[in-house]
């Protein structure tokens, strides 16, 4: 029998029975649409993440004071206690790495700043200039900090957008002066909106000269260093460095920690994406479902056509043949209910996308060969059984009933 | 050409043994006409399925162009029915989906000739048997006279050394039937045996060759 023959009788048999080929192909299509559009939303959220984390800042080495075992956790959320603070001089001493490109310590808190009667309760960032390079920050308007020593306390300031609006209003806040506690600013810049990174939202921060900061809040002590490596190459050995450096002045002792950007990124793409195959497997096992639904509706086939079988045989057709006739029909149900769904998952993934377009929703690869791959594999082997079975008939019998 | 040796054949119907056929001998030559005849449950059906390779002896030797077939596996079974037989059945049996012109092409298909070469055929037995109006037609639109040109077309089709027929006019009327029989007798006259299985004599009478059987025996063999 010819290949084309084969799939012209598959394709008559189809034809000839719309009601069940139809039901079959929205199962399979139902399952594959699902596996797609699971695993795209787990894949959408896997890749959101990992773009808060590149908007970080390229080559991250971030520097916390005390030490933690704890790989790969939210920097900020570390506990332990802290032997000895982190400093200014620490922080400028980490400059002496070939590795390092650039480096910005930062200092936090919260204070109330006022505009005339307005007041308005802020984080306030104290750090150097080189923080909006690290950050990649953008500025709507004005200049960030000024380049200077970063010992000396510059009465300016750089707003978040929000900040401005609330405190300005619709005036225009540049070189207008605030006060934070009993210092006064002048405002020199103000940030582009850029919402929210990781819990920093920018839009609602003021950011002055790290002198000040400290000042202001009465300390030395830093909240911790940014460290920019020269190149994605140069993390490991800018991190190596960091640890030798702060160890060397802080007397032998390890009481630093350092995280690279790659390995908190490492972490969450792992979860995330052990998250998607997750999801995506339970919505394979629609999938089998649709399978045992081919297998329901072929064996029911073999019994109803069990005259044309005997027939078949009669005119010649081997138990061979008759096999990969129904097999040909699994196929093609497979083939055509997996198109189907890849459709109605794209489909959904687009929707999403309209939805939210914040979340990059899309269906990673091994998704898009899986799901058809499985449908296929599903169909085909949940047709052994009924195939044999029509293969064996024996023809007489099958023949005599009416 | 066909050679059966003490053939035995018993179905189990509930507890019962039923012997169809019982030390059956019989030779049929190349181009022969022969009727088997015979009350119902005679094993006349059984005889022509033992013929036709469609069912399988419990006992005995068949030998077709002195090969012996009564061991072959399934599948080589099935390639000699798809080469050598031909057959004809009471309730047609065409695929009730496909076209006049895909039952017909059924045996071809199966056999893998080439499609130019089966068109080729095909347009020759549509001329040969009336139904070059009919080709696209489904079983369901068809007279019941029509059908069986269809399955003798379709029989026809792989020019096969036997055709065997089960109660060919079984579910005509006597006029279709005649004119079946008519179609029928052409096909033998053209070179083919023609073996035919019937209850109704007036059908019978008409082979050169009478079989009569009897509880799983042939116990009249008429010629002339």
């Amino acid at each position: 029998m010819r290949a084309t023959d084969l799939l012209d009788f598959a394709w008559q048999v189809l034809r000839g029975n719309r009601g069940r080929t139809l039901l079959i192909l929205l199962a399979l299509a139902i399952g594959v649409a699902a596996v797609v559009a699971v695993t795209s939303l787990g894949e959408g959220a896997r890749l959101y993440v990992l773009n808060q984390f590149g908007s970080l800042g390229s080559h991250l080495v971030i520097v916390l004071p005390g030490r933690s075992e704890t790989a790969g956790a939210m920097p900020g959320v570390l506990v332990g206690k802290t032997p000895r603070d982190l400093t200014l001089d620490d922080a400028l001493a980490l400059k002496s790495s070939h590795a390092v490109r650039r480096i910005a310590p930062l200092v936090v808190g919260a204070g109330d700043v006022h505009v005339g009667s307005r007041v308005r309760e802020t984080p306030v960032l104290g750090s150097v200039a080189d923080l909006m390079a690290i950050r990649n920050m953008e500025l709507a308007q004005g200049a960030f900090l000024p380049e200077a020593d970063p010992r000396r306390m510059l009465p300016v300031c750089v707003i978040g957008s929000k900040v401005a609006f609330e405190l300005f209003a619709n005036q225009p806040a540049l070189g207008e002066w605030l006060r934070i506690g009993d210092r006064r600013f002048r405002v020199v810049g103000i940030m582009a909106h850029q919402g929210e990174s990781l819990g920093f939202n920018t839009d609602e921060i003021v950011i002055v000269p790290l002198a000040a900061a400290q000042a202001l809040f009465n300390t030395e002590a830093l909240f911790r260093v940014l460290v920019e490596a020269k190149s994605r190459e140069q993390i490991e050995t800018a991190k190596r460095d960091v640890e030798e450096i702060l160890r060397a002045r802080h007397e032998g002792e390890r009481d630093v920690t350092v995280i690279t950007q790659d390995a908190v990124l490492a972490t969450f793409d792992r979860i995330l994406g052990a998250l998607t195959l997750a999801v995506g497997g339970i919505a394979a096992i629609s999938l089998a479902v649709a399978g045992i639904l081919v297998m329901n509706v072929m064996l029911i086939a073999v019994t109803q056509r069990r005259r044309e079988i005997g027939l078949l045989k009669a005119l010649g057709a081997t138990g061979r043949q008759i096999r990969l006739m129904f097999f040909t029909e699994a196929t093609m149900l497979a083939l055509a209910g997996s198109a189907l769904g890849l459709a109605a998952g794209q489909a959904t993934t687009h929707l999403a996308l309209q939805l939210y377009p914040d979340i990059p929703f899309q269906a990673p690869w091994w998704a898009l060969i899986a799901a058809p791959a499985v449908a296929a594999a599903a169909s085909i082997l949940f047709t052994v059984a009924p195939a044999r079975r029509a293969a064996q008939l024996d023809p007489v019998q099958a023949l005599s009933r009416r | 050409m066909i050679s059966l040796h003490g053939i035995e054949r018993s179905f189990l119907v509930g507890d019962e043994t039923v012997h169809a056929l019982r030390g059956v001998d019989l030779d049929i030559a190349a181009g022969e006409y022969v009727s088997i005849m015979g009350p119902s449950g005679s094993g006349k059906s059984t005889l022509l399925n033992v013929v036709g390779l469609l069912d399988r002896p419990d006992g005995g030797r068949y030998e077709l162009d002195g090969r012996d077939v009564t061991g072959l596996a399934e599948d080589d079974l099935a390639r000699v029915r798809r080469e050598k037989m031909g057959f004809v059945f009471q309730f047609f049996h065409l695929v009730s989906r496909l076209s006049a012109a895909q039952n017909i092409e059924l045996p071809m298909m199966l056999a893998g000739i080439d499609p130019l070469e089966r068109q080729r055929r095909l347009q020759q037995l549509l001329a040969d048997y009336g139904l070059e109006d009919r080709a696209r037609h489904r079983p369901d639109q068809l007279s019941g006279g029509q059908c069986q040109r269809v399955a003798i077309a379709r029989a026809m089709s792989m020019k096969p050394a036997v055709i065997l027929a089960d109660e060919p006019t079984g579910n005509l009327d006597r006029h279709t039937g005649q004119e079946v029989m008519a179609v029928l007798e052409r096909v033998h006259q053209s070179g083919g045996s023609l073996v035919l299985v019937t209850h109704d004599p007036e059908i019978g009478s008409r082979a050169k060759r009478r079989l009569r059987m009897r509880d799983g025996a042939i116990v009249g063999d008429e010629r002339g």
